[in-house]
């Protein structure tokens, strides 16, 4: 397998983005991507594209079609990649495994949703096909309610608090308001979360993302053709992929994600790297616990401490290791099926060193860590600057 | 939801009885029903198996936005349950009356309405705490 | 050659609102009727949920194999369908089905006792080995009206077998019944309505105690023979009133009479009291039952206490159980649950 790399990214605004179809977004996010990498439509040899629910949100499936068509790009493969929220990060896979096993060279790796064409509580019914309908959403759960009873065990086991948790929205929507494309650009106080109105204890409104609209496109090229395009590749050193049982109730772990370890330990093989070499993460950010479990999961410290590590600054600027400096699903928003690119987007900034203020200095070895469902599927990526 | 009559009238004998399954090659004792036990497979010899009822709650959250169909019930009690054969089931708790509920606290499954499918209604199990109401004898 | 209770059981929903606080909405009197609360269905309960507690309690008593039962009967009048019977809800539930009949039954608030009575005449006749027979409601009512300070929730349910299992032996049943209209709901409303005044003297105590008098009659039993005396409680006035009439002195009805804490459980009514009597009574003893429904008619029964009253009655929660679990609960809270519909 020959090694690739990403020679051009781009997404759109985050948020609640009324005067933006469906179509409209994928137009920006791709137009974006392919100014950045500096080349043309008639470049790109394949796509692969992330999307949980067209089908539920805007009545509309077969979709690798239509952004095929719409993009100009027909008649070439196009492929949409579902794994409810994850779908994103695995079409990156997708589009990884098909440029390293030399079937094409230059693909397309992109995510889009758009959620606020129905009311919230059809979105909020959406969400939920992502957890088991027969065993879960039956018996009256939300996403909130089961990654609180993760919160709620973690808290038990481990004496994680509600400001601990507090302390990942205020950082991540900190780090929000210095990124442009982020749906928030608010002040969060750990105060003002744990004054939020409850949604399913302990988490509270400002513990969990948002329902948001947003597409992101990356693209991918042999990294021995990369320097043709662009001064600063940046290489996928490592990919994970693992799945676990659909529903909580058949986890081995109530207060980790098995998933998470496994795919994070292969990407990090196949990079020949340890979870201490990593400088900066995306990580799924869903609700504030999420993040928490995240660190402990992916080995930036032992499981149980993912409370006090973040709440002692070390996933900050400055810290052991710098998370969600886009602002997170949390403060940049979490159109579903954008997210996992919209992960790449950012850490693919950091290791060429354009993040402006949210800038980790030295970032030479980046991870993106995107989750579906619960933890049913999760998918890790490894990147390094290319010297 | 509306008009996904057999779907919901085929797991009856779960919903209903708590019938799951168990492997009779490993032992291993599954609810909801599996097809296959996912350690055995076509190795496994999977049979139907019914549950006792009675469990712990590992975890529990007290819902305050509810999924649709459930806006009568507001706020209402999720729980992880640990079953006393060894399976975990998610349910909704029932007459939890005004004391709280706690990790650890024994739970015994009930007969409830659970929601409604158009017109259909589904009934199936939830959980109440034993200590607002024990099976036990004339307590 | 007789039949027999192989199993009782009842259940009664946790919630209760008091009768007060009905009035204090409403501005009506609360004193004559001898009620202080009454039960409150919750969200997830119908008459279905409580028709299976209630029987799954009986068959915990009776220690039988659910698939001996052959027939599962509900009574009541506010099943959950218009069309589809709580019954089969039950059969399913409690391990009965297939090999079963099932049907639900309508006569006003003696439905239950009415299923009784069939299931006598199958297991007598050998056609089944045991039947269900439930009086169970989740009584309506028009807000504001007469009967909104009775009509409460709740579910007993009776498995009938040969006299040789039985721990209390039907000694022989007599009933009573006219077209009399004091009660009634047409089709398609959603509540009852009444005649007043009219639902005492011709409706209630002319056939309660007809049907008691005709039972003692037919039986050759006096009221001296009776250890304690069971009736339908609409409220806690009127069986005491028939009581009286019957010549019945009051200590013997006291013991099942439960409505001062529950309220009016239609169609389990006159079961529950008579749950509530085996509970405490002792073998050799003899008790009265007579169930009311409007339309109207009684179900009188003369039932004999057995030895094996004493290992079986513990086995499953007592009326006094489920009595004293009640978490009380405002109007406003009542109205959500009874009234409000969530769309």
């Amino acid at each position: 397998m020959r090694k690739v790399a990403v020679i051009g990214v781009g997404m759109t605004k985050f948020g609640e983005l009324w005067h933006a179809s469906f179509r409209d977004l994928m137009i920006e996010a791709g137009v974006r991507a392919l100014e950045d990498a500096g080349i043309g439509g008639d470049d790109i040899q394949a796509a692969y594209v992330g999307n949980m629910s067209a089908g539920r949100f805007i009545q509309q499936e077969h979709v690798g079609a239509l952004i095929a068509d719409y993009s100009g790009l027909a008649p070439i493969p196009c492929t949409r990649v579902e794994a409810a929220c994850a779908s994103g990060g695995l079409a990156l896979r997708q589009a990884w495994m098909d440029v390293a096993s030399g079937l094409h060279d230059i693909v397309i790796a992109a995510g889009i949703e758009k959620m606020t064409d129905v009311l919230a509580g059809a979105a909020i019914e959406t969400l939920a096909t992502a957890a088991d309908q027969e065993w879960e959403a039956f018996v009256g759960a939300t996403f909130p309610s089961l990654y609180a009873l993760m919160a709620r065990r973690h808290m038990y086991e481990f004496g994680t608090t509600e400001e601990q948790m507090a302390a990942v929205a205020v950082k991540n929507h900190n780090f929000a308001n210095m990124n442009p494309y982020a749906q928030y650009h608010i002040q969060v106080t750990v105060e003002k979360v744990l004054k939020s109105p409850p949604v399913a204890k302990p988490l509270k409104l400002l513990d969990c993302s948002p329902i948001s609209d947003g597409a992101a496109c990356v693209v991918l090229a042999p990294a021995e053709q990369s320097r043709k395009y662009t001064d600063t590749p940046v290489l996928i050193e490592g990919s994970g992929h693992a799945t676990d049982t659909l529903g909580l109730h058949g986890r081995k772990s109530l207060v980790g994600l098995e998933a998470t370890v496994r795919a994070s330990r292969e990407a990090y093989k196949m990079a020949g790297i340890e979870p201490s070499d990593v400088h900066v993460a995306e990580v799924h950010d869903c609700f504030t616990i999420a993040e928490i479990m995240a660190i402990e999961d992916l080995g930036f410290c032992k499981k149980g401490e993912g409370g006090k590590f973040t709440e002692e600054g070390q996933t900050n600027l400055g810290g052991k290791v710098v998370v969600n400096p886009s602002g997170g699903l949390k403060g940049k928003g979490h159109p579903v099926g954008a997210t996992g690119v919209a992960q790449v987007v950012e850490i693919v900034h950091q290791l060429r060193e354009e993040a402006g203020k949210r800038q980790m200095e030295g970032a030479e070895i980046g991870l993106t860590h995107n989750v579906g469902g619960t933890g049913a599927t999760v998918v890790v990526h490894i990147f390094r600057r290319m010297t | 939801m509306s008009g996904a009559v057999p779907r919901f009238w085929r797991e009856i004998p779960a919903r209903y009885n708590l019938i799951g399954s168990k492997c009779e090659r490993c032992g291993k004792v599954f609810f909801p029903p599996r097809n296959l036990c996912p350690d055995c497979r076509r190795k496994g010899n999977v049979r139907p198996y019914k549950l006792k009822g009675r469990g712990r709650i590992l975890s529990l959250t007290q819902v305050h936005v509810p999924a649709p169909g459930f806006e009568k019930q507001v706020p209402y009690y999720l729980a992880l349950i640990e079953m006393e054969e060894g399976p975990r089931i998610l349910a909704q708790l029932t007459d939890v009356g005004q004391e709280p509920v706690d990790i650890g606290d024994e739970v015994e499954i009930v007969f409830r309405r659970i929601s409604e499918s158009g017109e259909i209604i589904n009934y199936g199990f939830k959980a109440r705490p034993v200590k607002f109401s024990s099976q036990k004898s004339g307590s | 050659m007789r039949a027999g209770i192989v199993g009782y059981g009842v259940y009664i929903p946790i919630y209760r609102i008091k009768i007060a606080e009905i009035a204090k909405v409403w501005g009506g009197r609360t004193g004559g009727l001898g009620l202080e609360e009454k039960s409150v269905a919750g969200p997830d309960e119908d008459t279905a949920t409580m028709a299976v507690e209630a029987t799954r309690n009986a068959l915990a008593r009776a220690q039988v194999d659910p698939k001996d039962i052959g027939a599962v009967y509900v009574g009541t009048e506010s099943p959950p369908y218009a069309v589809k019977p709580a019954a089969t809800i039950v059969a399913e539930a409690i391990g009965a089905t297939p090999e079963t009949t099932a049907a639900d039954w309508e006569f006003a608030c003696k439905a239950g006792t009415a299923a009784v009575q069939a299931c006598m005449g199958l297991v007598l006749s050998g056609v089944i080995k045991y039947g269900v027979a439930v009086g169970a409601d989740n009584a309506q009512c028009r807000p504001g009206d007469a009967l909104e300070y009775t009509a409460a929730a709740g579910a007993a349910s009776y498995i009938i077998g040969k006299e040789e299992e039985a721990l209390a032996i039907i000694e022989g049943t007599y009933s009573y019944t006219t077209d009399t209209p004091d009660f009634w709901r047409r089709e398609g409303k959603p509540y009852p309505a009444h005649g007043g005044r009219f639902t005492g003297r011709p409706a209630y105590f002319k056939h309660i105690i007809s049907a008691a008098e005709g039972l003692m009659r037919k039986f050759d039993l006096s009221v001296d023979d009776f250890d304690y005396a069971v009736f339908h409680q609409p409220n806690a006035k009127f069986p005491l009133e028939a009581a009286k009439e019957l010549g019945l002195p009051k200590e013997k009805v006291l013991p099942g009479l439960v409505v001062g804490k529950i309220g009016n459980t239609y169609s389990a009514s006159s079961m529950m009291g008579l749950a509530a009597v085996l509970d405490k009574a002792e073998a050799g003893q003899r008790i009265l039952m007579v169930s009311y429904g409007s339309g109207a008619g009684s179900d009188a029964f003369s039932l004999l206490v057995t030895e094996r009253i004493k290992e079986k009655r513990n086995l499953a929660p007592t009326v006094e159980h489920y009595l004293n679990r009640r978490v009380l609960i405002d109007y406003g809270t009542y109205s959500k649950l009874k009234y409000l519909v969530a769309e």
